[in-house]
């Protein structure tokens, strides 16, 4: 379990940064956090010729009021999201997101941009960005530019930064009033990435529902939002018959895959239990 | 009430540390850092890594191997095949003879031709870092020819599956048939008879050190120096001096500290044996490390079994007999020197253990097939034994109505019964089920439980309460490996001497992998002489400076390595004392050593250092009488001669709560009491119990090595294969009843395994329970996944 000889690079500015991806072309690799991509290369599963250390770059990490929006550096770890007073009263979705990914040693090094880029299909983080509207700002040769969650996540472990370019920062839509969201996930062991999970942002008003977003993590090669579900919810109030109508939409709507710990058909069972137990508490409180 | 009479005077002594929870003198060193494991050994600059080429085929030929690339590759010292290593050793077969018609095949370090599961080390890459050796080894081209793989046992005897080892004709490995009264009667005569089939999944011990092995050949002086994370160093000074034939005293074994074993290290693994053989023919030292992932397919598997169990049963309640028909895959060989016979051998053995009835037929049909090597992992065959007894003890209260527990008290040994022998003719001298029941049953406010669970379902919530009693084989004679052939000690030695300033030394045959043996024997050698610990230096893991011993496995390093030491450290007072009384002119007879001193045995009151006694004894011997020669060192050997095994026994209970629209199960609650003799360590036998059933609860919920039809281990990751942690598991309540075994002056049994032997089995009664009033179909398929529990509600 060593990794295949690498060269390693520590980026002192964004341009820097670029400028190295640039020479190595797709030989090179961005190293931010470790978490994920240490593990791949130990596994051998890449051998990227030359690593870009981005975790010294100026200006990457942090998080900052912008007035209608969160920005949140892509090098800010987890941890500092986790206990963030903004996140938490602006993005209460995303705080709810954080003790469930991995574990604290894991959480003070991974970071919320490296989250986003890795895209793992099972990642609360990229769910939580679909679900709020999140934008993605790209760094690259010729500048920057942005791109919206829904176009942002393309595939397995596919997303729009292309080779050559850089997750900057990410930009949440501050929750607005009349809006709940909450965060729901089944995993085997705690910190473990989730069989399936589900993200909602919802507008509640009175015990009404408005428009919203329900979007399910571990439910296909990228967050999938359930758009047609997510419908039945306008103008209603919350009952046993709804829970029952989005369950059984969801059976129609999701088509998840297989894997060691469930098949298709237990996580569209899985997915309607969250849909009750997330949606359930919000339209009560 | 036992046919042994004990002398208790370890039990007696003044000062005592027997019975205290004393912290393990290693703990600080380890906790600092400051432990040598194999990785830590510093290696000369000639020190050679070895990265293995393993075999991504669960059954395929070479038809050539081309190493050239690799030899090419920077930092290369040498690439070598089996066909190498064949020149230097000989290989092994995993039999032994009690264990009749077990047969398997030659194995060698690296294979000669065929590989016979994923994973198995072909070629050996050795260069001078692990990295550049890894890298070398994707260079290593083979060319391969694909043979079908067994993979299914059910199917391993089919004719028309092909044979791994064509020299044995057939991929039986061992059956073994056992008929004792008759179990036909006791159908004829039961209000019930009741079936149904238990499966264990293939599981591994997780071990936080990997398998590591340092060999250095030193051809100048014909020695061998192996540093190994074993639990058996004597084991394996003998396996390799007997296969790389050399005699035994040009080998030694140092295992220094070890990161956790559980029975994973006790084996004969054939990529440590070619690390040997690589240093042999390079001359120079080689390191092997396992990594992660070859553990997971190197490092042996156990436990993988499917039983179909029958309990015959009164309306009475009273349980006249059981049947099991048990079938397990082993891997391509069976493993060196136990051999992959043990785990099926103990679940024929043992069933049922805990209970009085006179019928009884079973058959344990042992395949080959190819997927890596099962073997012994803590509590061999005992949760596979205790979970399909104690599943099929509670059908039979759901079939005569009788409630769990009350089921078990009317069948469960009496306590006033012993010595006498199970139906399958083992002996046992003293158990306490029906002591440990009650004390459980008390522990765990058994019907207040109840009401609770009843008044919870009103409400929808559903919640379990799930028994297992069991017996546990511990402190193992030569009847369990000796007289089968193997060269494996289950005698213990200790070497004690006391030094120039009254300190005293400990040499054991027993091991430290991190279970705090260190700290028993601290206890056993402080109480038998008269020191405080803090005097003692131990010495273990080290062939050249121990005595003679097994080593740790079956739950033996403290009944029977500590009892070498109490007799080691009351033959060393004795010998202080002798020259104490030549000193003071006085009867040995009358004086006592306590804490470092020498007393009057009826006063207490100071006569003499141990310090001065050193001092005089070794410095200025010409001032005692002539003729009086001092000696300040003491062997003493044991073994178990009158019993076969120390059997030892307990109960558990598992309180759990399934949520039925998700299949997870949440655990709340686990109590075990146990009885393991003499406890010399509170708090270390509560951490074995513990630690033990964690591994238990990880079978049972969590750990399956999960391969596809064609021999592929498809989760060989911590990521992928569940080891229960911290999290997931409840609150562990531990209780005690002591039983001493009268075969020792410490009458101390095992307590390492007993944790592993019940947890699944309460799990599992617990789930069901849980389950009853929602018309589940039973979960009897081990580890319960909320898949499994889904289905069996009809969710999906
Ligand atoms: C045991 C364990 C459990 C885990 N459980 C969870 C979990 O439950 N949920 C969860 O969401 N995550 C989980 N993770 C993953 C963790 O959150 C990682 O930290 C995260 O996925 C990647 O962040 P990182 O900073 O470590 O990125 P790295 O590992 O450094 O990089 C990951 C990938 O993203 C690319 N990348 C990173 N940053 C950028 C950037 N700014 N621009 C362009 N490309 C970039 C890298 O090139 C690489 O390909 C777990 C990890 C471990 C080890």
């Amino acid at each position: 379990m060593k990794p295949a000889p690498f060269a390693y690079v520590r980026a002192a500015t964004l341009d820097d940064a670029l400028r190295t991806l640039e020479e190595h072309g797709d030989g090179a690799r961005v190293l931010a956090g470790g978490q994920s991509l240490m593990a791949t290369l130990n596994m051998r599963l890449s051998a990227p010729e030359v690593l870009v250390d981005i975790g010294r770059v100026d200006g990457l990490a942090g998080i900052e009021d912008t007035g209608d929006t969160l920005r949140i550096g892509a090098m800010t770890r987890h941890v500092e999201v986790e206990t963030s007073e903004l996140v938490a009263e602006h993005a209460p979705l995303v705080a709810s997101a954080m003790p469930h990914i991995a574990h604290p040693a894991i959480r003070n090094a991974g970071t919320f941009g490296g989250s986003i880029a890795f895209a793992d299909p099972a990642a609360e983080l990229p769910a939580c960005a679909v679900a709020l509207g999140a934008r993605m700002t790209i760094a690259g040769k010729a500048g920057s530019r942005t791109v919206e969650a829904d176009a942002f996540f393309r595939g397995l472990y596919e997303t729009a930064i292309a080779p050559r370019e850089i997750l900057t920062a990410v930009e949440v839509p501050k929750i607005a009033p009349g809006w709940k969201s909450g965060l729901m996930e089944l995993a085997r062991r705690h910190g473990d990435y989730a069989i399936i999970g589900l993200a909602a942002h919802v507008e509640v008003e009175g015990g009404r529902f408005g428009g919203g977003r329900l979007v399910f993590f571990g439910a296909g090669d990228h967050p999938v939002a359930a758009a047609q579900t997510a419908a039945l919810l306008e103008g209603e109030t919350w009952s046993d018959r709804l829970a029952d109508r989005l369950a059984a939409s969801l059976k129609e709507e999701l088509d998840p895959f297989e894997d060691l710990n469930a098949d298709a058909a237990m996580r569209r069972h899985l997915a309607g239990v969250l849909v009750k137990r997330t949606l359930g508490p919000l339209a009560a409180a | 009430m036992t046919d042994l009479i004990a002398d208790r005077w370890i039990l007696d002594r003044p000062n005592s540390y027997i019975g205290r929870s004393v912290p393990r003198p290693n703990a600080p060193r380890l906790a600092e850092g400051r432990g040598t494991f194999v990785d830590d050994v510093p290696l000369g600059p000639r020190a050679g890594h070895v990265a293995f080429v393993r075999s991504p085929h669960a059954h395929a030929r070479m038809r050539s191997i081309d190493t050239e690339a690799a030899r090419a590759s920077p930092g290369v010292i040498a690439v070598l095949t089996g066909r190498d290593l064949a020149a230097i050793h000989d290989p092994w077969i995993g039999v032994l003879t009690h264990l009749e018609g077990l047969k398997s095949a030659p194995q060698y370090a690296l294979p000669l031709d065929t590989a016979t599961w994923q994973g198995e080390a072909v070629a050996a890459v050795v260069a001078d870092s692990r990295a550049r050796a890894e890298d070398a080894a994707e260079l290593v081209a083979i060319v391969w020819e694909v043979l079908p793989a067994v993979t299914d046992p059910a199917s391993a005897l089919d004719p028309d599956t092909p044979v791994i080892h064509e020299s044995l004709g057939d991929n039986l490995a061992w059956r073994r048939n056992v008929d004792f009264g008759d179990i036909e009667a006791a159908y004829a005569e039961a209000d019930h008879v009741i079936e149904e089939t238990f499966v264990f999944a293939r599981h591994t011990g997780v071990c936080v050190e990997p398998r590591a092995i340092l060999a250095d050949w030193n051809p100048a002086e014909e020695q061998l120096t192996v540093w190994h994370n074993t639990q058996c160093p004597h084991m394996i000074q003998n396996i390799l001096a007997t296969h790389y034939r050399l005699d035994e005293h040009r080998v030694r074994v140092i295992a220094g500290d070890v990161g956790g074993s559980f029975g994973i290290k006790v084996h004969t693994y054939a990529d440590e044996i070619a690390t040997v053989g690589l240093s042999i023919l390079l001359k120079r030292p080689v390191k092997f490390v396992a990594d992660r992932m070859e553990s997971f397919v190197t490092d042996i598997h156990a436990r993988a079994q499917t039983v179909k169990g029958r309990i015959a049963v009164r309306n009475d309640g009273t349980i006249l007999g059981f049947e099991i028909d048990a079938l397990s895959g082993i891997g391509p060989y069976s493993m060196y020197p136990r051999t992959s016979g043990i785990e099926a051998n103990q679940i024929v053995n043992l069933m049922g253990g805990p209970y009085e009835f006179d019928h009884y037929r079973a058959q344990a049909t042992v395949v080959f097939q190819n997927k890596n090597m099962m073997c012994q992992y803590r509590a061999v065959g005992h949760p596979v034994k205790c979970a399909v007894t104690e599943g099929l003890v509670d059908a039979a209260a759901r079939a005569t109505g009788l409630d769990p527990a009350e089921l078990r008290q009317r069948n469960l040994r009496a306590d006033d019964s012993y010595p006498c022998r199970s139906v399958q003719g083992l002996p046992f001298e003293n158990l306490s089920h029906e002591e440990s029941l009650a004390k459980l049953l008390e522990a765990m406010d058994y019907e207040a439980l109840k009401d609770e669970r009843d008044a919870l379902r009103e409400e929808g919530v559903y919640r379990g309460i799930g028994l297992a009693s069991f017996i546990e084989v511990t402190n193992p004679s030569a009847m369990f490996y000796g007289v089968g052939g193997a060269r494996i000690s289950a005698q213990d030695g200790a070497t004690m001497r006391l030094d120039a300033r009254g300190n005293v030394f400990v040499a054991t045959g027993a091991t430290e992998q991190g279970q705090g043996m260190e700290a028993v024997i601290s206890q056993v050698a402080a109480t038998a002489v008269g020191v405080p610990p803090e005097r003692l230096k131990i010495v273990t893991g080290d062939t050249e400076h121990t005595p003679y011993g097994g080593g740790t496995w079956a739950s033996r390093a403290a009944g029977i390595g500590g009892e070498a030491v109490a007799r080691a450290g009351r033959a060393l007072r004795e010998q202080i004392l002798r020259a104490a009384a030549t000193m003071l002119q006085e009867d040995a007879a009358n004086l006592d050593i306590r804490n470092g001193v020498v007393v009057e045995a009826q006063t207490g009151a100071e006569r003499i250092g141990l310090d001065e006694i050193g001092r005089i004894c070794y410095y200025r011997p010409d001032t005692l009488p002539d003729g009086f020669q001092s000696e300040l060192v003491a062997t003493r050997h044991y073994v178990p001669r009158k019993y076969p095994f120390a059997f030892t026994n307990g109960v558990q209970a598992s309180y759990l709560e399934v949520d039925v629209e998700t299949g997870f199960i949440t655990l709340l609650d686990h109590w075990c009491i146990e009885d393991c003799g003499t406890v010399i360590n509170p708090l270390l036998v509560d951490e074995q119990i513990r630690g033990g059933i964690v591994q238990g609860l990880g079978g049972a919920l969590f750990e399956e090595c999960v391969y596809d039809r064609d021999g592929q281990m498809l989760n060989a990751t911590m990521a992928d294969y569940l080891v229960p942690m911290a999290a997931e598991l409840p609150d562990m309540q531990c209780g005690h009843v002591e039983s001493p075994t009268a075969e020792s002056d410490l009458g101390a049994k095992g307590a390492g395994e007993a944790g592993t032997c019940g947890a699944p089995a309460a799990v599992m009664n617990a789930l069901n329970d849980a389950l009853a009033p929602l018309g589940a179909s039973r979960l009897t398929d081990m580890p319960f996944t909320p898949r499994k529990v889904l289905r069996a509600l009809g969710r999906i």
